[in-house]
């Protein structure tokens, strides 16, 4: 069979910033399963740009994994299109698997095989040249911290290390795009780290990453854009900055408080109310302020959580002048800085996880 | 081709669709050369005690008419062929598309996903063949001695070479289409047949007696290697016409093929 379609062509439209043409594009993808009485993809549309790190968060069950299975060839789409490379995956799946690499949620390495040989086995089924494939095997296993164990039976190895070892192998033959399906689940922190800075590294030399995920701080920390998904359907996608700035209503600042010194009571007394009060007054007047709740905490000490509007870093030193003008001291601030687990739960109303 | 890419990818420009399904099976060969003592095992016991109890044991014992052993020989190398390609080729991709899923870099690989399902079918011959190849020396050890005919060779190979495939065919049929959950049962109930029904103890023209089990192994393609195989080494036997064999094993394996193919697509595929 020859690939000879021109696969290449530009799609007018297609790329959001009217440059390059997208790294991976999905237009109105539809996936029912047989037997389903819904469409586990919805109709989905987004484009990735050459180098981007992209995220697909949401719950289990969302639609993320079978949105990266219809580009990574192993699922058919019900209706709408995808590309990867500028391949349609339906129309040449052997072309495009030239240029994706698919690192899956689990361990599906070649257990008969050494490290080394599932590295090198790889970049052989993908047409990588012998010398080239023993070159690359030889610099990926010590790029990713595994020199010295290229010649163990990978069923000896840590989920952490399995792990490396997939995304090494997806390395080998350079693809264009790399998908990641739950990178970080079940790895330690300090596995997570390492996953995380070879994403950073990759995209940095131009490869494309598309993860999914339902960790927010992966999401936040690894991915250039981020895309809500809930039930097969992307609710948004945008800079996790953004999406934060768009769909979260604001911060918030916790203060604990005491009365005043030399004012302390014996245990029971009303002097802490009065003091909480007091500063809930006060700060509930401060600029910025939507709302103040109390929260229970020890006596003599007073809990308040005021809700902020935007950052609430910004709102610390006008609350903490309202705080000393009613003569009480804080011993203890925490902001709630906004994030992405607010923007899921303004999305879809439900909490992540 | 990947040509779009000229400054990185720089290994992979020289493919053609068929290097992905060759390194795959290279990789098959490579795993069986490491594993050839338990390989030879695993395929030649069960051929080897067939011979030695029914072509050896009972025949001292007196229990069997004189030539017996020669009528079992082409059979058990029928057998050998045959069912060493089905369940080397219907195992694995149980265990590979349920349990393993060591298959899911194979497929993907830049190839058409019928050539990976083809390559099963490939290595799985190949393996069938060596099995059957080494047939010929343990039976003249253990028998003492095994039929031949000049200019048998060709027809042998054939023969030999359409039984491994049309099982391998089977495999790929089975393998695709039973659920991991039901392949013990499906084993048992698939396998004991194929070995009874498939004329490879004994000729399928002297079946006329029990017509009806007549009927039941002509719908066995192991029937077809076996007779064939007969027919080539041992010629004064009664036996199905060669080209009957040849026409009813390409039959099988054309219709096997498609059904294994479709299987495995609708495994690999969701």
């Amino acid at each position: 069979m020859t690939s000879a379609p021109p696969a290449h062509r530009a799609d007018p439209g297609a790329a959001p910033g009217g440059a390059a043409e997208p790294a991976v594009e999905v237009v109105d993808l539809v996936k029912r399963y047989p037997r389903s009485p819904r469409n586990a993809v919805d109709g989905i549309s987004f484009a990735v740009r050459p180098g981007e790190v992209l995220g697909l968060l949401g719950p289990n069950g969302a639609g993320k994994t079978t949105t990266v299975g219809v580009l990574t060839t192993r699922v058919r789409a019900s209706s709408g299109s995808a590309r990867v490379g500028g391949v349609d995956v339906r129309r040449d799946p052997s072309e495009a698997r030239r240029r994706l690499a698919v690192v899956p949620q689990r361990p599906n390495l070649d257990r008969v095989l050494t490290a080394r040989q599932n590295l090198v086995f790889s970049a052989g089924y993908h047409g990588v040249r012998r010398a080239e494939r023993h070159r690359r095997a030889d610099e990926l296993l010590e790029r990713f911290g595994l020199g010295d164990r290229g010649g163990d039976k990978v069923d000896k190895y840590s989920g952490g290390q399995a792990q490396r070892l997939m995304i090494a192998r997806a390395l080998m033959h350079d693809p264009q795009v790399l998908f990641l399906d739950e990178p970080s689940t079940g790895l330690d922190p300090q596995a997570r780290l390492f996953v995380w800075e070879r994403v950073a590294e990759l995209s940095a030399a131009g490869t494309t990453v598309v993860l999914t995920t339902h960790d927010m701080d992966e999401a936040e920390e690894v991915c250039d854009r981020v895309g809500v998904v809930d039930h097969g359907e992307l609710l948004a996608l945008d800079t996790p900055a953004a999406l934060v700035a768009e769909h979260s209503s604001g911060g918030s600042i916790e203060v604990v408080v005491t009365p005043p010194d030399g004012a302390r009571r014996p245990r029971g007394s009303e002097e802490a109310d009065d003091v909480g009060t007091a500063v809930a007054e006060a700060t509930a007047r401060v600029r910025g302020v939507t709302a103040v709740d109390r929260l229970p905490g020890p006596a003599p000490t007073s809990r308040l959580r005021l809700s902020v509007d935007g950052d609430p870093a910004a709102h610390l030193a006008p609350v903490a002048e309202a705080v000393s003008a009613t003569g009480a001291l804080i011993t203890d601030v925490r902001l709630g800085r906004p994030d992405l687990e607010d923007v899921f739960l303004a999305l879809t109303g439900r909490e992540l996880r | 081709m990947s040509g779009d890419r000229s400054t990185r990818g720089a290994g992979t420009a020289s493919t053609s669709t068929l290097t992905p399904a060759l390194m795959i099976l290279w990789r098959d060969l490579f795993v069986t050369w490491r594993e050839m003592p338990a390989f030879l095992a695993q395929v030649l016991l069960q051929p080897v005690f067939l011979l030695f109890v029914f072509g050896q044991v009972l025949g001292s014992l007196g229990f069997l008419q004189e030539g017996y052993a020669e009528l079992l020989f082409p059979g058990i190398v029928a057998l050998t062929a045959f069912l060493t390609a089905l369940q080397t080729t219907a195992l694995p991709l149980v265990i590979d598309f349920s349990f393993s899923k060591e298959i899911e870099d194979r497929l993907l690989a830049p190839t058409p996903t019928t050539a990976v399902a083809l390559e099963k079918m490939a290595f799985s011959t190949l393996r069938a063949l060596v099995a059957s190849a080494a047939m010929f020396p343990l039976g003249v050890w253990i028998l003492g001695g095994i039929p031949w005919e000049a200019g048998a060779l060709g027809w042998v190979v054939l023969f030999v070479v359409l039984g491994a495939l049309t099982g391998a065919a089977g495999g790929l049929t089975l393998g695709t289409l039973v659920p991991p959950s039901k392949i013990n049962i499906v084993f048992a109930l698939v396998l004991t047949p194929l070995l009874f029904t498939g004329a490879a103890q004994y000729p399928w023209a002297s079946l006329e007696v029990l017509p009806w089990f007549q009927v039941v192994t002509a719908l066995n393609p192991l029937t077809y290697v076996s007779e064939g195989l007969r027919g080539s080494l041992l010629p004064a036997t009664p036996h199905v016409p060669a080209w009957v064999c040849v026409l009813a094993l390409l039959g099988f394996l054309a219709l096997l093929t498609a059904t294994g193919i479709r299987g495995f697509l609708r495994r690999a595929l969701d």
